[in-house]
């Protein structure tokens, strides 16, 4: 797996509206900014109401993605180009979920749809409609995916990697700083995890930084031991996403995982260890 | 604005302008503004807010009305704007529990 395996630019994303077999996906939490303008011929997910169970904390399962990509158009032989708002936090997710699912052609739009508008390209309104298909996932991929106890079992023994910004690890904030900072869990990191903010991974117009400054920051600067493996976390998984991208998929880590419960479910569970300020 | 956002606890995507003020409550270290060229608001465009050593914190991007806004921490912070074609704009910001900074960005 390489970075062009994985990762296209907006000219290649240009190059490629309407043609068959390529189907471009915008993905958010907030889906206005699509129905206000999207790359031609993008369809949407959205991040919540389609990605995530309705009752459960969890993410739709086998049948539910089946029923979603069936409905949305998408065949399991085409190209999946996915991009998104919050620097592609939410396509990044919904990248690790697809791959979870074991669609083999999925890419991302490097820059997702920040650079694409800080470059003026088109955008349109026009919503597409594509003929219903019949997509078959596969079994979740549970090499890609971490689970509660598999974190709490990681502690002194993987590299744990927070994701957050320094102020969410070291306990100062519970939350990204442009939302409200009112939640109940407790705050601080999972002991042992290096901190390692996504947006250091990521270039101010959100397209991620060169394969030898991620080596750099991962191993070098924050100490991972790269022949270890590897859990990335963040508050709910998205930021993580990112993350799990950039060590699994541009620098070809065989064992990373995301913790997508992240800090929203460990910072609430009873008993378990938690670490404030610093990393130690 | 979504639901969720407006909520602003389920998940973690920056809505455009940020979230409102009325999913606010009162205590938060809250910067805010609205950037503007030539009288107009921008509303294709991104405003981040960096702590020291230009270590990014956050990010929305505009809304309609060129509005962001952020919930700090108390302390001094960065404000960086950008906009297509390049534009680019930066405050130093003041931010405390309980008061609202005001930051009018013209680009």
């Amino acid at each position: 797996m390489s970075r062009s395996d994985v990762l296209v630019d907006a000219d290649w994303v240009e190059a490629h509206i309407g043609e068959p077999g390529v189907v471009i996906v915008e993905v958010d939490e907030d889906t206005s900014a699509y129905d206000k303008g999207h790359i031609p011929t993008a369809i949407k997910l959205d991040w919540k109401k389609d990605l995530q169970d309705p009752v459960r904390r969890d993410f739709v399962d086998k049948t539910g993605f089946e029923a979603l990509l069936s409905e949305r158009g998408i065949s399991d032989d085409d190209t999946v180009v996915l991009y998104g708002g919050n620097n592609n936090w939410f396509a990044a997710y919904a990248y690790w979920y697809f791959r979870l699912y074991g669609h083999d052609k999925v890419l991302l739009l490097d820059g997702g749809r920040k650079k694409w508008e800080l470059d003026s390209r088109e955008l349109s309104t026009d919503v597409p409609r594509r003929p219903r298909t019949s997509y078959a996932a596969r079994e979740q991929d549970a090499s890609l995916r971490a689970l509660r106890d598999e974190v709490i079992g990681a502690i002194g023994k993987r590299n744990l990697v927070d994701v957050r910004s320094p102020d969410e690890f070291t306990g100062r904030l519970l939350a990204p700083a442009h939302l409200p900072q009112e939640q109940a869990q407790r705050a601080g990191h999972i002991p042992t995890a290096r901190n390692v903010p996504w947006s250091k991974a990521a270039n101010e117009d959100g397209t991620f930084r060169s394969d030898d400054e991620l080596r750099a920051l991962y191993e070098g600067e924050a100490g991972l031991d790269f022949a270890k493996d590897t859990i990335a976390y963040c508050r709910i998984g998205e930021r993580s996403a990112h993350t799990w991208f950039v060590l699994h998929e541009l620098l070809g880590l065989p064992n990373v995982k995301n913790y997508d419960g992240s800090w929203t479910e460990y910072g609430s569970l009873v008993g378990v260890p938690i670490e404030l300020g610093e990393a130690r | 604005m979504s639901e969720a956002s407006a909520a602003g606890r389920d998940g973690c995507g920056a809505p455009a302008g940020g979230v409102s003020a009325s999913a606010a409550t009162d205590g938060q270290a809250v910067v805010e503004g609205r950037v503007s060229r030539g009288g107009a608001p921008v509303a294709t465009g991104y405003a981040r807010l960096l702590g020291t050593g230009d270590e990014f914190v956050a990010e929305v991007p505009l809304g309609d009305d060129g509005g962001f806004r952020f919930f700090a921490a108390p302390g001094s912070w960065t404000l960086r704007v950008l906009a297509p074609g390049g534009l680019r704009a930066e405050r130093s910001v003041e931010a405390d529990y309980g008061r609202v900074t005001k930051v009018n960005v013209a680009l």
